[in-house]
């Protein structure tokens, strides 16, 4: 019943969510119509390209339409599942976006599980001791995880563990170019490595994502951490927590089942917000570690004009958007018996 | 006599706060013998939950004990360590809290939480600790106990999240149980019906009892011994009776005096020099003129939420000019939402409200404070320190309708007028440029008054106006808003689930259960006699000083 609700809900929050992403859709397609710069004249053969060369490409790019026609035919086709053709890599954007998805994916979620791994702890123990020591250090460690930019932290990190000590591979995308990529199953390198029994190139694949998914982590380890004090905090005062003190509940049952099952709601908000973030805002960290990710792809297509990229990322993106919140819901949904259908 | 049970000497209780260490508990002795029943009564801020909290060593952490010992079965509590209080809480001293909803683990079931409690004390199996949680759920009388096991402490009303706190404070035999105003914020029925389980379980487990409360009449109705507190001091203990009926020290008289009984009168709660109603004659009853028609004249008011629910199925009633009518009745009963529209706060979904012989009731509540009837219809509220706005001084406050609704301009007309109405209520007009935060709660409720009187309004709607109040604050506000209504022949519709305070303040009462009006006449010819075995109960539930005690094993 509990489940049947749930799923439910999750449909419903789906559904209303669809208007968003048309609104989003739209409103990319208008904006890049907006946006300085004119595709033709890019994709043309050279700057001394004549006026008709690039008069030809608009039309064969359909870009001499009045903009609502574009815009009905474009609709028309992301219906259809075809989101364009990429001029600068020259394939589907679809086929782009697929390739290229799942080394973000894979890198974010490292980068988040890194990050719950060490911000939990660390905020539960500044909650515990607020104003000690350990509380003050964690704030600190924070503080500089945020104001140090990725790609500073990231190049750092470059410096000491590739330049100095040399125990991590040169930073060039996901693995080696030597070792044989596995079959593609999921598209995750750790997994596909994992099913096709190959330890040593899971090795290389782990060794060339701690690196990047470290940087970002850093970043995000503060909002993590600061929320999981807070609520930690606000939790571990509360009267329920007095209650179980008060029938003698050891302290390990008290911290964990009693504060910190009732913290660790607003955790999860946050933790999905921040994945959503991550996934765009990687760009810097695929940048510096020449990760093969979305968001260098759609910066990359952006630089130069590419219209179909840029809009397929977005859409990719406000996609990834809802999913994240209709999991963060059910997560909710399991952890808060109070929310009930609504 | 037997070796006492639990034995405080010279107790001191010490807050750090912003402004300097503050002393919340200051000397405090008293003893308690095994299986016995005290009550500590005081108000807020006299330090009762304070002690209460220092024996069990469940002190916020920014409270320290700075002195005094206290003595349980012979050992120090004050320097017991960390590990034996965990093995001495529950098992040996057990409390139960304000707001039991609170008290509870939201998102935890409560037969696992009181599992849990059975486990922390016991190496069972979690199938035999959940079998005791059964057991003990049937001994505080839960109904469907196996279904409840599973329940959340939401799905519960206030009642039960209670018993089920109760359950667990029990369930691992202590011989010392902390009441902690256990049933404040609950109905008076439900009050009764979860003291006298508290009761009767302390006495067949033969536990001692330490009920702390401000109603000195559930003390009175609980407790053999009970000592008064003010301000961190112990300053009276006797037998419950005499305490009571023949009260020693200044403050317990003041306290007796002001706690309203079945039989007192608004004149006496307050006594000595701060009377306000001594020179003021009683109002007399106003003889309608032949023709006029009533002030307020309700029919058929119906109230269905969007949900579906219907809050108030059917209400009519009819009141005079200078009239004060009594609305009671449990939470749920409809009375806040008859109220709220009645003063136009709320839309009614059918019915018809007539004031002065003009319809109101096709207003919009939206649209209504554009009414010429907003000026002669005021509200106070409940609680005084929500309904103020913080960034508006007290000034500003009584100042905002007179601006708004008598079309006063800032100046000195506006300035005068301010400063009597708060006079009239008894604020002192120097505290007139303080914010809301820099007052007490008295003071708050008589700036809420003073807002409401300020357009001279011919009808008072007032919703639990003292509920949030201590009773010798309760006291001076009742006495205040007596002598408003006797000299400005104010008519009040006075909502309250209090009903000693509804007999006294009201000339006629109309009990409501259900959204449904179950009895209404005659103030006290209604509570002395009552026709419907609803009111009888609520009548009966009420706990008076002048009741016997119920008979706990002492």
């Amino acid at each position: 019943m509990k489940l049947a609700t749930t799923a439910k809900r999750a449909a419903r929050r789906f559904a209303s969510s669809l208007p968003a992403l048309f609104g989003v859709l739209i409103f990319t397609f208008l904006l890049m119509r907006v946006l300085p710069g004119d595709p033709a004249v890019f994709f043309a053969s050279g700057p001394n390209a004549g006026k008709e060369e690039i008069e030809t490409i608009r039309k064969q790019m359909g870009l001499d339409k009045p903009v609502p026609q574009q815009l009905a035919l474009y609709l028309y086709d992301v219906g259809r599942g075809n989101l364009g053709r990429s001029l600068m890599t020259g394939q589907n954007v679809t086929k782009d976006l697929k390739e290229r998805l799942p080394a973000s994916l894979e890198l974010t979620f490292s980068a988040l599980l890194i990050a719950l791994v060490l911000a939990l702890p660390l905020g539960i123990l500044a909650a515990l001791r607020p104003g000690s020591l350990i509380d003050h250090g964690v704030r600190l460690f924070c503080a500089l995880g945020v104001c140090i930019p990725t790609f500073v932290s990231g190049l750092l990190l470059i410096y000491v563990f590739y330049y100095l000590l040399g125990v991590a591979p040169d930073p060039t995308g996901r693995v080696d170019i030597f070792i044989s990529q596995p079959p593609s199953r999921t598209g995750f390198l750790l997994i596909d490595f994992l099913l096709a029994g190959d330890l040593d190139g899971w090795w290389a694949a782990f060794k060339q994502l701690i690196l990047p998914a470290c940087t970002m982590a850093l970043f995000v380890i503060a909002p993590l951490a600061r929320i999981t004090r807070a609520s930690m905090l606000a939790s571990l005062g509360s009267d329920f927590v007095r209650t179980a003190r008060s029938v003698g509940l050891s302290w390990w049952r008290i911290v964990v089942t009693y504060a910190l099952r009732n913290a660790i709601l607003p955790v999860i908000t946050i933790a999905g917000i921040v994945f959503s973030t991550m996934l765009g805002a990687n760009v810097l960290v695929e940048k510096v570690f020449s990760w093969p990710g979305v968001a260098s792809y759609a910066l990359d297509a952006l630089l130069s004009s590419d219209y179909a990229p840029v809009q397929g990322f977005v859409l990719l993106m406000a996609f990834v958007f809802v999913i994240v919140n209709l999991v963060v819901d059910v997560l909710y949904g399991i952890a808060d018996p109070r929310i009930s259908i609504g | 006599m037997t070796k006492p049970l639990l034995q405080i000497d010279n107790l001191h209780v010490t807050f750090s706060t912003r402004r300097g260490p503050v002393e919340a508990v200051r000397g405090v002795s008293l003893s308690l013998a095994p299986g016995e029943t005290l009550g500590i009564v005081g108000e807020s801020g006299s330090g009762k939950s304070v002690t209460g909290f220092a024996v069990t060593r469940l002190l916020d952490p920014a409270g320290k004990i700075s002195a005094g010992r206290i003595l349980f079965r012979d050992r120090e509590i004050t320097k017991m360590s960390n590990a034996s209080l965990r093995e001495m809480h529950g098992s040996a001293m057990a409390m139960i809290f304000q707001n039991p909803r609170g008290a509870l683990n939201p998102i935890r079931a409560i037969g696992a939480q009181i599992a849990d409690a059975i486990l922390a004390h016991r190496k069972i199996s979690a199938e035999a600790a959940r079998g005791e949680a059964l057991d003990l759920l049937r001994a505080v009388q839960i109904r469907d106990p196996e279904k409840r096991m599973s329940a959340y402490p939401h799905e519960l009303s206030g009642g039960m999240c209670q018993r089920v706190m109760i359950a667990m404070a029990i369930s691992s035999n202590p011989s010392l149980l902390i009441a902690d105003e256990p049933t404040t914020g609950l109905d008076v029925t439900t009050q009764k019906v979860v003291m006298d389980l508290l009761a009767n379980i302390a006495a067949e487990r033969g536990m001692a009892t330490i009920l702390i409360t401000h109603d000195l009449g559930l003390a009175a109705r609980y407790c053999r011994r009970v000592v008064v507190m003010e301000q961190g001091k112990l300053v009276e203990q006797a037998e419950a009776l005499t305490l009571f009926r023949a009260p020693n020290h200044p403050y317990t008289k003041r306290l007796v005096a002001a706690s309203p009984t079945a039989t007192s009168r608004v004149e006496d709660l307050v006594t000595g020099e701060e009377n306000l109603l001594a020179a003021v004659p009683a109002a007399p009853l106003p003889t309608p003129v032949h023709g006029t028609p009533p002030l307020l004249d309700v029919k058929n008011l119906v109230k269905r939420f969007d949900d579906g629910t219907v809050a108030l199925k059917s209400f009519s009633m009819v009141m005079a000019a200078g009239e004060s009518v009594g609305l009671v009745g449990e939470s749920g009963s409809g009375k806040s939402t008859t109220s709220r529209m009645i003063c136009r706060l709320l839309d009614q979904s059918e019915g018809t409200i007539n004031f002065n012989g003009e319809s109101i009731g096709h207003l919009p509540a939206r649209d209504f404070h554009r009414a010429p009837q907003r000026r002669d219809i005021q509200i106070v509220f409940q609680d005084p320190n929500e309904s103020l706005n913080p960034r508006f001084t007290a000034f500003d406050c009584i100042a905002h309708p007179l601006m708004r609704l008598a079309g006063m301009r800032n100046g000195d007309a506006l300035r005068q007028r301010v400063r009597e109405c708060a006079s009239r209520v008894g604020l002192p007009s120097d505290l007139l440029e303080r914010f809301p935060h820099q007052l007490s709660g008295g003071q708050k409720a008589r700036i809420g008054i003073a807002r409401a009187i300020a357009c001279r309004p011919r009808l008072l709607v007032l919703d639990e106006p003292t509920a949030a109040l201590d009773v010798s604050v309760q006291a001076v506000v009742l006495q205040l808003l007596d002598r408003l209504r006797r000299e400005d022949g104010l008519a009040f519709l006075f909502v309250s689930h209090d009903l000693n305070v509804v007999r006294m303040m009201c000339q006629r009462t109309i009990v409501l259960r259900n959204g449904a009006i179950v009895e209404e006449g005659e103030s006290h010819a209604l509570f002395d006699n009552p026709q419907t075995a609803y009111t009888r109960e609520l009548v009966e539930a009420v706990p008076n000083i002048e009741l016997t005690p119920v008979a706990a094993a002492g």
